[in-house]
């Protein structure tokens, strides 16, 4: 997995609350075997109309955000499905670190599984970031995962939470398949248990 | 002791290790695998070089992408992404020597009607799969959730999880519903009090006498959208109508086996004086038969009720109202039963099981749908298909002018060739009314089978109340 230490870049302000997976990545493209090459196809209902050409309108079209590398979003983004094809359509666009007052559950853990940070902050500083992300892109943040900070343009500091084991996987980019497997022994000794206490499992 | 909750139990019984921030490792019992989620996890396990840890514990079953016409058993996906994703579950199930359940078997399915109606899923165990309505599994008192396919393949290779605790929430649905409301308006209800987010961080347990009373069927409904209301999991304590509903089924444990099971399944209940972190009381008599309107499952009224306006609304939910509402092309102040629908889908792991379709034929019974509302009628596995047809539900159907299809996730999420043209309007009983969901463009009311049988014969949305007093 990519490590996530600074991430320094424009934020995209998508200010609509419940992004659900479904316009973060449509069904449609969730016909793959490969986790690659999604991002063309981030946010493909709102980023494109029916005759495939980009909508000037929207966030990502837009000179200044084209290149963001960060998202200010509405409350409750990525609610929905579990598919994975979410965060890979957005770290395939350039995307890794999602700011927001809440995520759904799964895509929030899905995202530590791929190297992007989502930051959960209080409203009111949702609400700043979003102001300033709104500036376009002279509004530059710069994240620093070991201090847990965000500071924004003009020289303001956040400060943010992040779970320690999640923290180190990406600061560290971390498998965790392979930190699990180190714990052979515990699983065995639980399946010998089980194998008693539950033999019909 | 201390007194703890249903969801403490299941946690308690299946932890290998916590480390000291409370980081912890969750053994799983079952493993669900469909063809969407999974084709990057098999391919991380090959390029890793590394196995599927308990295959007995992994079941693997094509639904997402399958087709639901009545010649696909000759083989033909026509759409060539699919048919790569099917063949690469085909491939990945019979190399890894995975419990496997292929198109052309007839107890192939949607995986969460599959799974409880094979008897693999049991009280107490935990349950994962690559699918948000994993939580449907909840119903028999086991902690079932979706994963993402990172999570899949760690599942398949180590047959755990790292997780950390969820709260506790109770939902107490009291006394009884009235009649013509169901187990979706139930769990409509729910999501409508609480807001899709509502549930982040937490696992529902719902009681109450409305639940004690319910069916299988219903509950599986009921814990089906826990997700939909941002729970990770819902569970049901299990009582003799899940051990009836259990018992015999392939993979149900046998004689001695059964009795020892019994004998902790007995003890999954929620201890007296367990203090939950949230606890919402909603009357059953209170519950109305409920549509949405917008494009979010939280935006539930009455079918009596009118369309909202933004205004009726505060803080970033007013822009997204405005949004639905042009979306759904509607205008606020219409009645809900005065809007025209092209489409109905009966079906999903929401409600794609016998006790649906028998609502939906008692409604349709003898009627005839509108003309011009293509109605799809998608049962959740083959079995389903089979005990329907044993009841005549088929003929009641297909004499009303329904589609009967083959089992499938079919327009609940459109990765099949069923879906709406943009603009089609659907009564749906699945779960989900996001834009685009049924289909780009696409307009979605959720609803229970016994109401999007009425909407079929109106042509528009329909009080199911009016038809059972006829």
């Amino acid at each position: 997995m990519d490590k996530f230490e600074k991430l320094s870049g424009t934020a995209a302000p998508m200010p609509l609350i419940n992004i659900d997976t479904d316009m973060i990545i449509p069904k449609l493209f969730l016909k793959t075997i490969k986790r690659s090459g999604l991002g063309v196809n981030l946010f493909d209902e709102m980023r494109y109309d029916d005759d495939r050409n980009e909508i000037p309108d929207f966030v990502l079209n837009k000179p200044a955000y084209r290149d963001a590398k960060i998202i200010v979003a509405g409350d409750n983004f990525g609610c929905g499905s579990s598919r994975e094809h979410a965060p890979w359509a957005i770290k395939d666009f350039g995307i890794s670190c999602v700011i927001s007052t809440s995520f759904a559950d799964i895509f929030f853990n899905n995202c530590f599984k791929n190297g992007i940070l989502p930051i959960i902050l209080p409203k009111e500083q949702v609400d700043i970031l979003m102001e300033d992300a709104q500036n376009g892109a002279n509004a530059r943040i710069e994240i620093d995962l070991a201090a847990q900070t965000i500071t924004s343009a003009d020289g303001k500091v956040i400060s943010f939470e992040v779970d320690a084991f999640k923290k180190q996987c990406l600061l560290e980019g971390l498998d965790d398949i392979g930190l699990t497997l180190k714990k052979s022994s515990a699983i065995d000794a639980f399946e010998s248990a089980a194998a008693t206490a539950r033999p019909w499992v | 002791m201390t007194a703890t909750t249903l969801y403490d139990k299941i946690w308690d019984a299946h932890l290998v290790s916590t480390d000291a921030d409370g980081t912890s490792l969750l053994y799983i019992d079952r493993h669900l695998v469909h063809e969407v989620t999974s084709p990057q996890a098999f391919e991380g396990l090959r390029d890793a070089g590394r196995t599927v840890h308990a295959p007995d514990k992994t079941i693997a079953v094509p639904d997402h992408n399958v087709p639901t016409t009545l010649d696909r058993n000759s083989g033909i996906v026509e759409n060539e992404e699919s048919r790569i994703q099917l063949e690469a579950l085909d491939k990945n199930a019979r190399d890894f020597g995975i419990h496997y359940y292929p198109v052309d078997d007839v107890r192939q399915g949607i995986v969460h009607i599959v799974g409880p109606e094979q008897g693999w899923t049991l009280p107490g165990m935990t349950v994962v799969c690559g699918d948000s309505h994993t939580a449907t599994h909840g119903a028999f008192g086991a902690l079932a959730h979706g994963i993402g396919t990172s999570e899949v393949e760690h599942v398949l290779a180590t047959q755990t999880l790292i997780q950390t605790k969820s709260k506790n929430m109770k939902v107490e649905i009291t006394g009884q519903l009235r009649d013509g409301v169901t187990a979706k308006d139930v769990t409509m209800a729910v999501i409508g009090a609480t807001g899709t987010a509502g549930g982040t961080g937490y696992v529902i347990e719902y009681c109450g006498q409305v639940i004690r009373d319910m069916s299988m069927e219903g509950r599986m409904t009921v814990c089906n959208m826990a997700i939909e209301g941002g729970a990770r999991a819902g569970l049901i304590a299990p009582d003799q109508t899940t051990f009836d509903y259990v018992m015999g089924l392939p993979h149900a444990p046998k004689g001695a086996a059964w009795e020892q099971a019994m004998l902790w399944w007995k003890t999954l209940t929620t201890d007296d004086g367990a203090v939950f972190d949230e606890v919402l009381v909603i009357k059953g008599e209170d519950i109305a038969p409920l549509v949405t309107w917008g494009t979010s499952p939280e935006d539930v009224l009455p079918i009596t009720a009118t369309v909202p306006a933004p205004s009726d609304f505060t803080g970033g939910k007013i822009d997204a109202v405005e949004r639905s509402l042009d979306y759904m092309g509607l205008t606020a102040g219409q009645n809900l039963t005065d809007i025209k629908i092209d489409v109905v889908f009966i079906g999903s792991c929401t409600n794609g099981r016998i006790e649906d379709l028998r609502a939906a034929a008692k409604i349709l019974d003898g009627q005839k749908i509108k003309s011009g509302v293509r109605t799809l009628i998608v049962p959740g596995s083959g079995l389903v298909r089979a005990q329907a047809e044993e009841e005549g539900l088929d003929k009641i159907f297909l004499d009303a002018g329904a589609e009967w299809r083959l089992a499938g996730c079919s327009m609940c999420l459109a990765m099949n060739p069923d879906y709406l043209e943009p603009g089609e309007r659907c009564a749906a009983t699945s779960n989900r009314n996001f834009e685009g969901r049924q289909g780009r463009g696409g307009r979605t009311h959720l609803m229970s089978p016994a109401m999007a049988a009425a909407a079929a014969i109106n042509g528009h949305l329909t009080d199911v109340r009016e038809m059972m007093n006829s």
